[in-house]
């Protein structure tokens, strides 16, 4: 914890400073443990969903796209496996936002910015290049002491170089490629990619995605996290006391001094904490920061310190988890001689599922009953009711039917109504009488205006609803809606 | 720069800026130097931006930037593009017949969107937006045709139009009977209410029915017809049903037969290009009103 100083003492430290501060570079060591395992498999999760979900197939029958999860925008739908989403229909997107969104508020009132530590895109890729440069470059000792050299470069030191970068560069234009695989069939794109046929488009947009890769995963690094990144700072606002962070757990003592010296002061009876004041917790954090000064926004919740700490605490003979995943209320309970408690459950926690949940099903719901045959209809407006010469009343509607199937469809369209009306479809020839039939591709729209007319002798007074059933004769899947019949 | 070195957090150690709110000072925290260096690059980048592009106002105009762009010129070259995409499909129309465009949905919609909104420009004003017509303007959704309803008449209307000064308009008008003299006026309120009688409306109290179909025998049989059905070819109208043009009220067919009718289509040939026009003959035919 921060002790107080006295002002007195104080030294101004960069009041005169300059305008900017360059950037203090971070040479995260490697570390072995839990946490550490977690994120490799994670990313190795993510990464490999990344990379690899474009080339799995899905069986859509003939002259459907073939690709599992495909974002056609010239045709403008989406592919998800057995999902086939429509334009109108892009508010299932509005829900998966809002439930990223309030799955994100979950995971920060259970453990902190435990998605920045884990699966962020950002610390997923960052932590790959690091991997990538620790094996070329060598472990954090190395590569700052490489840093600092002043030594003129030599053919292996700029063969290192060039190695790091050229697979960074790798997986950065994989990484772009892999994105642009997602709006086009993948095997196809790929053999007109590799023989310089693909669509601009898609060059620029792999040109783009490399440089940002590249960039932000290569240069930037954390400081995407601590400066360009608002997440930190909106869940700093939504964070409560109960939620799990990355803590130092300054109960278990101060004060922090060297294992020899912790053993003779004990020996003595003397207060004294398991921290053996190694830095290792330092040298392993990606961003840089010392939780042992308490929680700090650069922290992203990674864990990393945790394992390095674990491993010194085993090797010192104390019990683990000087640092881990706690709050400030335990460590003061702990203090009182008091029993952590640990709340998950939570009315925070308990409202964001129930948010989750409550939009999943009905997003589920609306999947699964949704109809792939579907008739819209407009009334004529303008106008909404014309006379006939013979004394009859007619109105026009505009009828859309929606044939999001993989076949076509002949489909019959019928009135009813108690006006016992008579209807002609534009362009249609009727092949039964007032059940004109109509043929619609597969997976398309077709627009049709309705001629629907009430004889003379059945005049409504006012509106009177009717009733328009389509129906595939085939299969006998069957769509209706209901509009309003009105006199002039 | 201002001194804050007096100022100095007791906490982290670093000089504050002075600034305080409910006792919370501010550090005195120095920008990221990447940060400042693309903070200065924006500022170059929009110096480069005024050069190339038209930018600052002048008194009288602008500058022009180094290449000429205008926005102007793009949709220029935008339009130029649209019309060369929709080349293709309006030459279909233009050489497609009538009734090929009314059985090839393809067309049909085609057809019925730009016939739309060619007939939101130009035949609104007269027909309103949907065609529903007003009195003296037809409505284009029934089914009753002064020059005939079917595709051919709706599209020869449209293209030499009815009394249009055109040399294939549609001639043809209805006399002004009272006017002229031919009718006196009694005569033409017993013959006004003759013609409601015939679409079965009701007559006035002691009017004289056989009168009034002597005059109209004498009159009117020339245009309308021995029963008065009408005549497309001379564009009179049908008296026996149950719409008109003008009304059917008695003061509206007392005035219609002392003044006379004559109203003017225009001849759209010329000011609209063929397959525009054979567009909009699919679209109002498409209204409801064609045969
Ligand atoms: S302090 Fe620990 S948890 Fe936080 S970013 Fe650093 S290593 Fe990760
Ligand atoms: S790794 Fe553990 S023992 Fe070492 S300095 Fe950090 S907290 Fe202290």
């Amino acid at each position: 914890m921060n002790k107080t100083v006295n002002p007195n003492e104080l030294k101004p430290v960069d009041d005169v400073g300059p305008l900017y501060a360059p950037r203090q570079k971070v040479y995260p060591q490697s570390v072995s443990g839990t946490f550490r395992r977690i994120k490799w498999g994670l990313m190795a999760i993510c990464l490999g969903i990344y990379y690899f979900l474009p080339f799995v197939r899905w069986n859509r029958g003939l002259g459907a796209p073939s690709q599992a999860v495909l974002i056609d925008l010239p045709n403008s739908r989406f592919y998800f496996f057995f999902i086939e989403l429509w334009p109108q229909e892009v508010y299932y997107f509005t829900g998966l936002l809002i439930v990223a969104a309030v799955a994100l508020f979950l995971m920060n009132s259970v453990g902190g910015r435990i998605w920045c530590g884990y699966l962020c895109p950002q610390t997923v890729w960052t932590d790959l290049f690091y991997a990538v440069e620790r094996l070329i470059e060598g472990d954090r000792r190395e590569r700052m002491k490489k840093a600092k050299s002043s030594d003129p470069l030599k053919l292996e030191r700029v063969s290192e170089i060039v190695l790091k970068h050229s697979i960074w560069l790798m997986i950065a234009w994989w990484t772009g490629g892999a994105w642009v695989l997602y709006f086009n069939d993948a095997p196809t794109l790929v053999k007109e990619l590799v023989t310089f046929q693909g669509p601009m488009l898609a060059y620029i947009w792999i040109g783009i995605l490399t440089a940002t890769t590249y960039i932000l995963a290569g240069y930037m690094r954390e400081q995407v996290c601590t400066y360009m990144c608002p997440w930190p700072r909106i869940q700093a606002a939504l964070t409560d006391e109960w939620a799990l962070n990355v803590t130092y757990r300054y109960d278990r003592g101060e004060k922090r001094t060297s294992v020899k010296k912790a053993a003779e002061l004990r020996a003595l009876g003397q207060q004294v904490g398991d921290c053996v004041d190694c830095y290792q917790c330092v040298a392993v954090c990606p961003t840089g920061i010392d939780i042992r000064n308490g929680p700090q926004m650069e922290c992203i919740q990674c864990g990393l310190c945790i394992d390095a700490c674990d491993n010194v605490m085993a090797k010192i003979g104390r019990p683990k988890r000087l640092i881990g995943y706690d709050n400030d209320i335990n460590i003061h309970r702990r203090q009182e001689g008091k029993a952590p408690i640990y709340r998950i459950v939570r009315a925070r926690t308990i409202v964001y599922s129930a948010i989750i949940a409550a939009i999943g099903g009905f997003m589920v719901y609306t999947l699964a009953t949704r109809s792939l045959l579907d008739v819209n209809v407009l009334h004529d407006r303008n106008p909404v009711a014309v006379k006939l010469s013979d004394g009859s009343i007619r109105n026009a509607y505009t009828v859309r039917l929606l044939n999001k199937s993989g076949y076509d469809r002949a489909i019959a369209i019928d009135v009813e109504g108690p006006i016992n009306p008579t209807m002609h479809v534009v362009g249609v020839d009727s092949v039964t009488p007032d059940r004109p039939i109509i043929v619609i591709p597969r997976d398309s729209t077709s627009e049709l205006r309705l001629l629907v007319t009430a004889p003379a002798e059945n005049n409504p007074e006012k509106s009177i609803p009717v009733r328009f059933h389509v129906m595939d004769i085939g299969l006998g899947v069957a769509a209706s809606a209901t509009d309003n019949f009105v006199a002039p | 720069m201002t001194d804050h070195s007096s100022d100095i957090d007791s906490v982290s150690g670093k000089s504050t800026t002075g600034h305080q709110w409910d006792g919370i000072k501010e550090l005195n925290t120095p920008l990221p130097r990447w940060w400042v260096i693309t903070f200065y690059l924006t500022i170059i980048w929009s110096i480069g931006y005024w050069i190339v592009y038209p930018a600052w106002p002048l008194i009288q105009s602008n500058t022009t930037g180094m290449f000429g762009y205008s926005s102007r010129a793009d949709v220029a070259v935008e339009l130029a593009n649209l019309e060369k995409i929709r080349g293709d499909k309006m030459a279909a129309l233009g050489t497609a017949s009538l009734v090929d465009i009314e059985k090839d949905p393809a067309l049909l919609a085609l057809a019925r969107a730009k016939g739309k909104t060619v007939f939101g420009d130009n035949c609104a004003p007269c027909h309103g937006s949907g065609g529903a017509g007003a009195k003296g303007y037809p409505n284009l959704n029934d089914d009753d045709w002064l020059w005939g309803g079917t595709l051919d008449q709706i599209m020869q209307t449209i293209q030499f139009g009815a009394r249009s000064g055109h040399a294939k308009a549609h001639e043809g008008q209805m006399l002004a009977f009272g006017k002229d003299g031919v009718l006196k006026p009694d005569e033409i309120v017993t013959v006004a209410n003759y013609v409601r009688s015939l679409s079965g409306l009701s007559t006035r109290n002691g009017y004289d029915a056989a009168k009034g179909q002597k005059i109209f025998a004498e009159n009117c049989v020339a245009c309308h017809g021995d029963n008065g059905k009408g005549n497309l070819e001379v564009g009179a109208p049908n008296l026996t049903d149950k719409i008109s043009l003008y009304g059917t009220d008695e003061a509206s067919l007392i005035e219609t037969i002392s003044q006379g009718r004559a109203g003017v289509m225009p001849a759209w040939e010329g000011r609209l290009d063929p397959a525009t026009i054979k567009a909009m003959a699919v679209y109002v035919h498409s209204l409801g009103g064609g045969k």
